[in-house]
């Protein structure tokens, strides 16, 4: 019943990707890549990924779904329509997907509890049975990511503040003093435009 | 039938993956080849706790009881690290389309290639 419920959810991130594809609208787009977003946190869920799911629910589908927006506020809503020739795109898609459903095919089957991601015995088997007395939460995942994996989020931290740093340099300052010389192009009249084409 | 089952989960993942791969190869705009990004990305969490997962397992936060059986907490914690990061990605590069569109008026592939061809300086 939970793998069933699993793969209901796929099927629909599939139909949602599909969306994706064929939209032209873009705020249309990153709306469905929102609940794409949304539906893979309660895939999520159904997997016993409940940190994962609350990541994914906040930071996934809601600041990066935010960010796109105020990322289209500053350009334009419509992807131009292009008659381009992506046949050739398609083929390659299709060849690569094919290699790599070839590759499944030995792989552990869904839910398997031998496969060799759960017996290793210093990975996932350790962290069940030490980590209550070597780090102490009873959320394990808290205790791999904070103690065990430690530098792991450390690095993480460093690339979001890198980010931040990156994305300040290219927007931040100059934003304002470009607000304040010239304040007719300021971020609202490309949608305005926008609205204009659709009449 | 039984190996398409077992599979099925992998196979969605693909499909996902390539419809990412797809929109970033074949779309011209810029930000529908971030949300391709976006797409993939996602396709790659889902390929890891697809792989964390047991049968008749339950999240792995210490319970009392006997014979509890756990999901595997190690790929939730690699995909917790990776969301952050793919959004800190995704951040820069809109931030990126910011600045092109800011300077090119356009934020269409071709456009940009068109525009580049004719003043190699700017």
């Amino acid at each position: 019943m939970e793998t069933l419920v699993a793969n209901v959810l796929l099927t629909f991130l599939v139909f949602i990707a599909i969306g994706i594809i064929v939209l032209r609208d873009l705020l249309g787009a990153v709306i469905l890549l929102g609940v794409y977003s949304l539906i893979a946190a309660g895939a999520f869920v159904v997997m016993d990924a409940v940190d994962v799911a609350f990541t994914e629910a906040a930071v996934g589908s809601g600041i990066s779904t935010i960010l796109f927006l105020g990322c289209l506020s500053f350009t334009q809503h419509k992807q131009k329509p292009r008659g381009h020739d992506s046949l050739a795109a398609l083929i390659f898609v299709v060849i690569t997907g094919g290699l790599l459903i070839y590759g499944t095919l030995d792989m552990p089957h869904y839910g398997r509890a031998d496969s060799a991601a759960q017996t290793h015995p210093e990975l996932a088997v350790r962290f069940l049975e030490q980590s209550a007395s070597e780090v102490g939460p009873p959320n394990i995942v808290t205790s791999v990511l904070a103690s065990y994996r430690g530098y792991d989020t450390l690095g993480e931290t460093l690339v979001v503040f890198a980010a931040g740093i990156a994305v300040l340099s290219l927007l931040g300052l100059k934003r304002t003093r470009r607000e304040d010389e010239a304040p007719e192009h300021a971020p609202g009249d490309t949608p305005s435009a926008d609205v204009d084409e659709r009449r | 039938m039984n190996q398409v089952i077992g599979l099925y989960s992998y196979w969605v993942v693909i499909v996902l993956m390539m419809a990412g791969l797809y929109i970033m190869i074949a779309r011209y705009n810029l930000v529908k080849k971030i949300i391709g990004l976006g797409l993939f990305q996602t396709s790659i969490f889902y390929l890891y706790i697809t792989l964390g997962k047991v049968d008749g397992g339950t999240a792995p936060i210490l319970i009392d009881g006997e014979n509890v059986v756990y999901s595997n907490p190690l790929p939730h914690v690699l995909i917790l690290t990776a969301i952050v990061v793919g959004v800190a990605t995704t951040a820069v590069a809109l931030a990126l389309v910011v600045r092109i569109h800011e300077a090119f008026g356009t934020i269409e592939e071709d456009e940009l290639k068109a525009i580049d061809a004719l003043e190699p300086d700017a």
